[in-house]
């Protein structure tokens, strides 16, 4: 038994908290949610530059890392600084998915992901579809020498910063078939892409994408046509792990801003800290978070393992993050009092990080789902 | 023992559907029941409509301009109105000042400014709060000094809601600095157009302009603006906290909420099914209803005792804690059921633009709503406060 970072990953750690710390600051953070791209490049480039985005992948893939706890280590940082920028959707799942199914020509896009050039996004989610992974409509035919997608695709994450997004239909069978489902590759600017974009609440931006009659050739598919399913599980259990490893970071922001204020805060000549049911309250929250810590280190650590220990670990930790989480951000808040109901506040932005991330790949619900399919 | 109104009861009941059916603007409701801010002028307006019906004061005395409702037609008043997604009335001048001049004020005040209430001539806010006075009210900080006919105010208040609108400011100050903290209190109605008062915005997290800061400098106020006494202001204060809170559980709102989580998760799909049969979600939302249920007739219990004359204590207190307790289940329900569709920031929804919605029907405002009900359990007497007055009183140290 070792719970300790590699020393790899410490060096990772310590350096990415140190920058996010000196340079993603709450202003310049809410500036970068103001503006109209909703993400920086300079921190996009300058992340690239502290090896962020390569540490998300193996040295096969052309990085350094790529395991569980490189995902855990990057994402809890940037959970605890409350980041905006997509690593989830470049890296993750956009580079993640070329990485694991791409042919060599489409393999030097990772090298371009890692190297902080190129933006992605996966387009998987359709109106309708909730949270089913298995949910896809869009449909694929072939035409000669290629195919047509005609589809919409639903809360698109980074889809105006993508300059390629990767999309997901159906070549055969229906929408909840796992068989039959294909990754394209599909140039943002393509005709019969129309992206309508918008702020997420918790920073950063998604669209709505619709696909009408986008030919594209044969050359755009990721893999075997039909066979991309087991990749896109996958993928999206990483995207999982890094959704519960952000939410355990922003959830170690709130208690520690909560505490301060606990400290400092006085009403009734002494600082609120003081009263007894607050202290409680706060000893429930520490309880969860180390909680959600090990249920994080047990889905990083069954990531690269047989898919339904993986899966298993994965809904657990989701779960577990989704009721800890929510716990933390509603009491964080209360505790806080008006204060932290405004948005200049840190704690505004960070606990719209962790309740929003409760609506990626899966809510508390779902996932609780999950494990109960898979623990039968 | 008899749960359902009785023929007069349910005869109002009916006339207060008619009215609504006829005289709420359908952009309004729609307006309502899709979470966007009307702004003053919507404001503005569905007051002027309530005051031509003569029903804007549903608590006041006949004598000034009131329905003189008892608790029950009140309370079926703001159940259809909640029911009917009418606009929600600003409290501050109707149910917080109002009662405060009818009691304590002098025939003067009562004369000028309650018709001036009536006709939306004014718009009041409510100046207690400050940066180091929340739950600890009492120890407010902004200073009223008097000089010949006026007092010189020097301060801050914060968490002003609405107060961008308003033109008048009702406000704690403190007027005698050595007196015990509850004792050194006045109470004064401040026209905000006064020189020396700046009002700053503060956004709230769901991105809306809700609350402000108000600053004072040097604000000359007349002394005729004083409400009562000098110096018994904490008193007046107290009565406006606990008097008016007959809405305090917001049973309606809650009843409203749930309908609408259920609208969405009849069309929402999961896994094939409605969302509606999901067992999970099936299982919350069948709590919700159950914790409402009961509370609607813990809320009417409380009610008809109240109607009786029997003034309400405690019970006040638990209305506020399990009512808001409810209405944050009910808006975190409501996030569930959009799913995906709950993450999307719809500006342009929330503040009344044209854009067709992101999402399903009903979805593009939970997300921002679930955080901005967060502000139930703070303000009123936080949560904690309020058990702290349950536990006090039922545990025998007095209230
Ligand atoms: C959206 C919004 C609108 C508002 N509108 C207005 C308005 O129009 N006018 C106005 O005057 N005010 C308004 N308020 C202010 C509101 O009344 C205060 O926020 C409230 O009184 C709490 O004060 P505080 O925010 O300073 O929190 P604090 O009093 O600092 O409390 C912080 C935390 O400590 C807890 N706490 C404090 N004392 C105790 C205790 N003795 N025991 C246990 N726990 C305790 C609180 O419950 C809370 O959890 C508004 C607030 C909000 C958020």
């Amino acid at each position: 038994m070792n719970f300790e970072l590699t020393e790899t990953r410490q060096m990772l750690q310590d350096s990415l908290r140190r920058f996010l710390s000196d340079r993603y600051t709450t202003e310049v953070r809410n500036k970068i949610i103001d503006s109209d791209a909703g993400l920086s490049t300079e921190i996009w480039d300058q992340l690239a530059e502290l090896g962020v985005i390569g540490a998300l992948f193996t040295e096969e893939q052309g990085g350094f890392g790529g395991a569980g706890f490189d995902v855990t280590t990057v994402f809890e940082e940037l959970g605890r600084a409350g980041v905006v920028e997509p690593l989830l959707d470049t890296a993750i799942l956009g580079g993640g998915l070329i990485a694991a199914l791409g042919d060599a020509d489409q393999q030097s896009l990772v090298e371009r992901v890692i190297a902080g050039d190129l933006h992605l996004a996966f387009a998987h989610s359709e109106p309708g579809g909730r949270y089913d992974l298995n949910h896809v409509a869009t449909s694929v035919t072939a035409e000669d020498g290629g195919v047509t997608l005609t589809g919409r695709k639903a809360v698109v994450a980074n889809a105006e910063a993508a300059e390629i997004l990767v999309v997901s239909a159906r070549e055969s069978g229906e929408a909840g078939d796992e068989d039959g489902i294909s990754l394209f590759l599909v140039p943002r600017d393509a005709a019969g892409v129309s992206v309508r974009g918008y702020p997420l609440l918790a920073g950063g931006r998604a669209a709505e994408v619709d696909l009408d009659q986008v030919s594209l050739p044969e050359s755009a598919r990721l893999g075997a046509p039909g066979a991309a399913y087991s990749a896109i599980a996958e993928r999206v259990s990483a995207a999982s792990v890094a959704l519960a490893a952000e939410a355990l970071g922003a959830m170690e922001t709130a208690t520690e801003l909560t505490r301060g204020y606990l400290l400092t805060r006085q009403q009734f000549g002494r600082p609120i800290g003081t009263f007894q049911v607050l202290q409680h309250r706060m000893a429930d929250l520490w309880i969860e978070l180390e909680q959600a810590r090990s249920a994080v280190i047990n889905a990083a650590g069954h990531l690269e393992g047989d898919a339904r220990m993986r899966d298993l670990n994965v809904a657990a930790a989701r779960n577990l993050i989704g009721r800890a989480g929510r716990l933390v951000a509603e009491d964080t808040i209360q505790m806080h009092g008006g204060i932290a109901m405004t948005q200049e506040y840190e704690l505004a932005h960070i606990a719209k990080r962790i309740v929003m991330s409760d609506h990626r790949f899966g809510d508390t619900d779902h996932h609780l789902e999950q494990f109960i399919a898979l623990s039968a | 023992m008899d749960l359902s109104y009785n023929a007069d009861e349910l005869a109002f009941r009916d006339e207060v559907r008619a009215f609504l059916e006829e005289k709420l603007p359908k952009e309004m409701s729609d307006a309502v029941r899709e979470g966007r801010s009307l702004g003053k002028d919507g404001h503005d307006r569905w007051h002027a409509i309530l005051n031509e019906q003569g029903w804007l004061a549903p608590n006041w005395p006949r004598e000034f301009g009131g329905c003189e409702w008892n608790a029950v037609q009140r309370h079926i008043f703001e159940e259809e109105c909640c029911r009917a997604h009418a606009p929600r009335i600003v409290p501050f001048g109707l149910t917080m000042l109002g009662p405060v001049l009818q009691k304590f004020g002098s025939k003067a005040q009562q004369d000028y400014y309650l018709p001036r209430i009536l006709s939306g001539e004014d718009w009041w806010c409510q100046g207690y709060s400050e940066p180091g006075a929340g739950s600890d009210l009492a120890s407010l900080k902004t200073k009223a000094v008097r000089d010949g006919d006026h007092y010189v105010v020097n301060g801050q208040k914060t968490w002003t809601t609405l107060g961008q609108y308003a033109n008048w400011i009702f406000c704690l100050v403190r007027t005698d600095p050595d007196a015990k903290q509850q004792e050194g209190i006045s109470f004064l109605l401040i026209d905000m157009d006064t020189p020396g008062i700046e009002v700053r915005p503060i956004i709230l997290l769901d991105g809306t302009h809700e609350v402000n800061e108000v600053w004072f400098t040097d604000v000359r106020v007349p002394v005729e603006n004083l409400v009562g006494e000098e110096n018994k202001g904490w008193t007046y204060a107290k009565y406006l906290l606990t008097h008016e809170r007959t809405n305090i559980a917001g049973v309606g709102f809650s009843q409203a909420g749930l309908d609408a989580v259920k609208r969405m998760a009849r069309a929402e799909m999961s896994g094939g099914r409605p969302l509606i049969e999901n067992p999970h979600f099936a299982a919350r939302l069948a709590r919700a209803e159950i914790d409402l249920m009961a509370m609607a007739t813990t809320n009417l219990r409380i009610i008809s005792r109240a109607a009786s004359g029997q003034a309400p204590g405690v019970e006040s207190s638990m209305l506020k804690v399990k009512g808001t307790i409810i209405r944050q289940e009910i808006n975190d329900l409501a996030r569930r059921a959009a799913g995906i569709y709950a993450m999307p920031f719809a500006s342009e929804a929330v503040e009344g633009g044209n854009e067709p919605p992101i999402g399903p029907e009903g979805a593009d405002h939970v997300g921002a709503q679930y955080f901005n009900n967060r502000k139930l359990s703070i303000f009123g007497g936080s949560n904690e406060i309020q058990r702290n007055i349950i536990a006090k009183v039922k545990l025998g140290g007095g209230a």
